[in-house]
């Protein structure tokens, strides 16, 4: 070989610092920030904060699953490095081997094993390495995890369960690393479904999917694991299940998503503040099965507008079931067709992506185009 | 072909002397065996799917005591021939092509990788330490039989002729890709050279080949199938519905599995504690040999009698490639986090294909230094003019991401095309139209 693998490995070296200081290299992530991120601000009970991002906050909330629960262990493919999202690194040297361990690679055999391990009083933590790669472990979702206390006459459970698993765009992931299959799970009697928006909610959330007496499926965006930094509180605390989140008030349209499309709806209500003068409210779902309903029926009472927004197809997609219940709960209140902004469908296509995206300027036309209906 | 049927159930049966019948009824109906240490007429097992004794003291089958499957190679680490009736004697010609074409892709995975780094293409998989693997196999098959790959194999098309232009405008995802840009860079595909299209997606080619196999078999051509995957993709429920259907339906297919060591971080330790993939061959009733991959005659000689085999006698073979994966899983890995360079450049100075390649040509006088130099610039112009030229194409037609979806557009695919068109001409400004080819007014 002309280059020697050390060369080889050095200029990676190099590189892969360049690298991590940008979260992505600069071509893409410039053409890829379509969102800007805007912090939240840690709750001050909840005590002592640390600069993190989403991957270390979500590995904060498993260092205090990992501490408090003797019994929880985490594992998946490449789990026991750090994994390839570096969400678990350094607990398998503070844990052990046994805790915090690699599986081989197998998705129906990882969340098969997380299922015995739930019902044998352990806590399972369980990572599926891409969430379009957790089909092969579908059957074990949604015919297993989610029927397991409903057949057994609540003689076994596994809601001591949680599989976490990245999902969404990231700016050049192409078909088989960017989806957001979440609607097919949002369809599961049985299962939770949770994403959070940033590096605060991920900690608390995950904690409460950790402790939840359900089997729970935690959606990480993973655009956000480098590009979301806040204060997050280095206890423990959790956020709970089922509560959606008004992160903006407003009066003239309610704007509804969830995990990085919230980012890309907090940009929209500035511009439309700006622009077009028109005051809106942005909600975070933060948990999609359960949803709350609640709060998102109030806001739409209050500004008679529904726009719902996600990454994954719009045909058959989650904002589908929103709408549908909110056009049922408050017909009268709407001043204009309830509207969905999502992908389309189609798979996910790599260099077409900027096209494909559910980005501020198709939000923005949405919001236009309710206000003067 | 299908002849081999009777001739294979024939083996099943006792051997003559205990045979009270022949023809394939007989294999459920027990057969009465003379035990000569009890002088007593025993009983043979009736189990349907047995095909053993009875024995009376209780043993564990314990793969400890085994010794592990050895390794089949022609070359030692010097280019050496160990048994001169083992070298397949390929004439200069096809040893020159096999050692360009190696060479050839270790070049282009070097501009490709540091070009991922400097972030002209988006992502990159090297095949670094692993040609053996793909060149000795592709150089044993029929251009005819259909491949269904990984990801790790950009070495087999190279053989067949995917030129490099094909190479890097599918990495560049620009308007000359067949792929439209749709994949990530290193999913390439090609219909003149039987190569499926790659998916990201691990081990679902397997079964899908053993398919694709069956099909092979009843069209009636001598061309069989040839499956590539990794020893980490073995560990997924698709490579063992692909093994089971393949032994059972009598698929002509090679199985040949990469053992590289890792699946991204993982070691084999952590993926399998049987002896290697080779191990599982017995398992599944299929003709199974492990081979040295980084010996490029060796994996010649493994491809071309498992070819022989399948076609032949139909029935699937399995292949086990020792290897070292030398780069980095990809271009988002940074293996060490998880190996020691040391470890891989142990590998890098003892043990390449390429290297072991160049020895046995050296020895024979058909290659020197001065050819080395010369082919290394060469190779490295070619490379590099064909990027500039890849690089320098637009994307293709935004439009396109609609398209193929399904054979025909269907009405709400249609609506949506034209929405994001009318869309995207209101706010032109915001959309990079400029790096993609136009689209119709
Ligand atoms: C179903 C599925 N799960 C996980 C992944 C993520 N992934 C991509 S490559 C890889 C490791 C594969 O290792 P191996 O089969 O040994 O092939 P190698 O990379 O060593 O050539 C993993 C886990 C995937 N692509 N598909
Ligand atoms: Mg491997």
């Amino acid at each position: 070989m002309a280059t020697s693998v050390r060369g080889i490995l050095n200029s990676c070296k190099l590189f892969a610092n360049l690298h991590r200081q940008r979260a992505c290299h600069p071509k893409i992530f410039a053409r890829n920030a379509s969102f800007t991120y805007l912090p939240d601000t840690p709750l001050q009970e909840h005590g002592e904060t640390s600069r993190m991002n989403l991957f270390q906050s979500v590995n904060s909330a498993m260092d205090v699953a990992l501490g408090n629960d003797p019994t929880a262990v985490i594992f998946g493919e490449d789990v026991a490095f750090g994994g390839v999202f570096r969400c678990t690194i350094g607990l398998k040297d503070k844990y052990g081997a046994d805790r915090v361990f690699n599986s081989p690679l197998s998705e129906q055999g990882i969340v098969a094993f997380g299922i015995g391990l739930a019902v044998a009083g352990a806590t399972a933590i369980a990572e599926i390495q891409f969430a379009d790669y957790i089909y092969p472990a579908f059957d074990q979702i949604t015919n297993e995890a989610a029927k397991f206390r409903y057949r057994t006459g609540d003689l076994f459970n596994c809601g001591a369960l949680t599989i976490r698993t990245p999902c969404g765009a990231v700016g050049h992931g192409a078909l088989y690393h960017s989806q957001s299959p979440e609607a097919f799970f949002s369809h599961i009697p049985g299962i939770k479904v949770v994403m959070p928006r940033g590096p605060i909610q991920a900690k608390g959330l995950l904690l409460s999917c950790i402790r939840e007496g359900d089997p729970c499926i935690f959606f990480e965006p993973k655009i956000l694991y480098r590009a979301a930094i806040e204060e997050v509180p280095v206890g423990d605390y959790q956020i709970p299940i089922g509560k959606a989140e008004i992160v903006l008030e407003g009066n003239d349209v309610t704007m509804v998503g969830y995990g990085t499309q919230v980012h890309v709806l907090r940009e929209v209500a500035t511009m439309a503040q700006e622009k077009l003068n028109v005051s809106c409210e942005v909600i975070d779902l933060r948990t999609l099965l359960p949803y709350d309903l609640d709060t998102i029926l109030k806001s739409v009472i209050k500004t008679g507008r529904l726009i719902v927004t996600h990454e994954a197809p719009q045909t058959m997609g989650y904002s589908a079931e929103i709408a549908t219940a909110v056009q049922e709960e408050c017909f009268l209140n709407l001043e204009a067709p309830i509207q969905r902004v999502c992908g389309y469908d189609t798979p996910f296509a790599h260099v077409f992506e900027p096209f494909y995206m559910p980005d501020k300027w198709r939000l923005f036309e949405a919001v236009k185009k309710v206000v003067n209906f | 072909m299908f002849t081999r049927k009777l001739s294979r159930i024939s083996k099943f049966l006792p051997s003559a002397a205990y045979r009270n019948g022949v023809g394939s009824r007989k294999l459920h109906i027990a057969s009465v065996l003379y035990a000569p240490q009890s002088g007593r007429y025993e009983e043979k097992p009736e189990f349907p799917g047995s095909k053993s004794k009875f024995i009376h003291n209780l043993k564990f089958l314990n793969p400890d005591e085994n010794e592990g499957i050895p390794v089949y190679r022609v070359m030692n680490r010097k280019g050496e021939i160990l048994t001169e009736s083992e070298d397949p004697k390929l004439d200069k010609d096809t040893v020159i092509k096999m050692y360009h074409d190696m060479t050839l892709l270790n070049t282009m995975d070097k501009i490709l990788y540091e070009s991922q780094r400097q972030g002209r293409i988006s992502f990159y998989m090297t095949n670094f330490g692993e040609e053996g693997t793909h060149i000795g196999s592709a150089a044993a098959l029929s251009p005819h039989d259909m491949v269904f790959g990984q990801y790790r194999e950009a070495g087999v098309l190279m053989w067949r002729g995917f030129t490099l232009d094909q190479f890097m405008d599918q990495c560049y995802g620009n308007c000359n890709d067949h792929g439209q840009g749709k994949q990530m860079p290193v999913h390439y595909g090609s219909k003149e050279l039987n190569f499926v299209t790659i998916s990201s997606t691990l081990a679902t080619q397997m079964p899908q080949a053993s398919g694709a196999a069956y099909a092979l078999k009843r069209s009636g051509k001598d061309r069989c199938v040839m499956c590539y995957f990794g020893e980490g993709a073995a560990s997924e429920g698709d490579a063992h519905a692909a093994f089971n259907f393949a032994a059972t339906l009598e698929c002509p297919i090679i199985f040949f599995c990469r053992n590289n060591g890792y699946a991204i971080s993982t070691p084999t330790k952590d993926q399998y504690r049987g002896d290697g993939i080779a191990s599982r061959g017995a398992g599944y009733g299929m003709m199974t040999v492990r081979v040295d991959g980084n010996d490029v005659f060796a994996t010649y000689n493994a491809t071309k009698a498992a070819r022989d085999i399948c076609v032949k006698e139909c029935r699937p073979v399995l292949i086990e490639a020792m290897t070292y994966r030398l780069g980095h899983h990809s271009t988002s890995d940074d293996s060490s986090a998880y190996r020691s360079v040391d470890e891989a450049a142990y590998w890098d100075k003892q043990d390449t294909p390429i290297a072991r390649l160049r020895h046995f040509m050296l020895a024979k006088g058909w290659w020197n230094e001065e050819m080395e130099r010369e082919w290394k610039a060469e190779s490295k112009q070619m490379v590099m003019e064909t990027f500039a030229k890849s690089e320098a194409r637009k994307k293709p037609n935004p439009e396109l991401l609609f398209t193929e979806v399904y054979k025909n557009m269907e009405w709400h695919i249609q609506k949506q095309q034209d929405a994001m068109k009318k869309h995207v001409m209101n706010y032109k400004e915001h959309y990079p139209l400029d790096n993609f080819e136009k689209w119709e007014q």
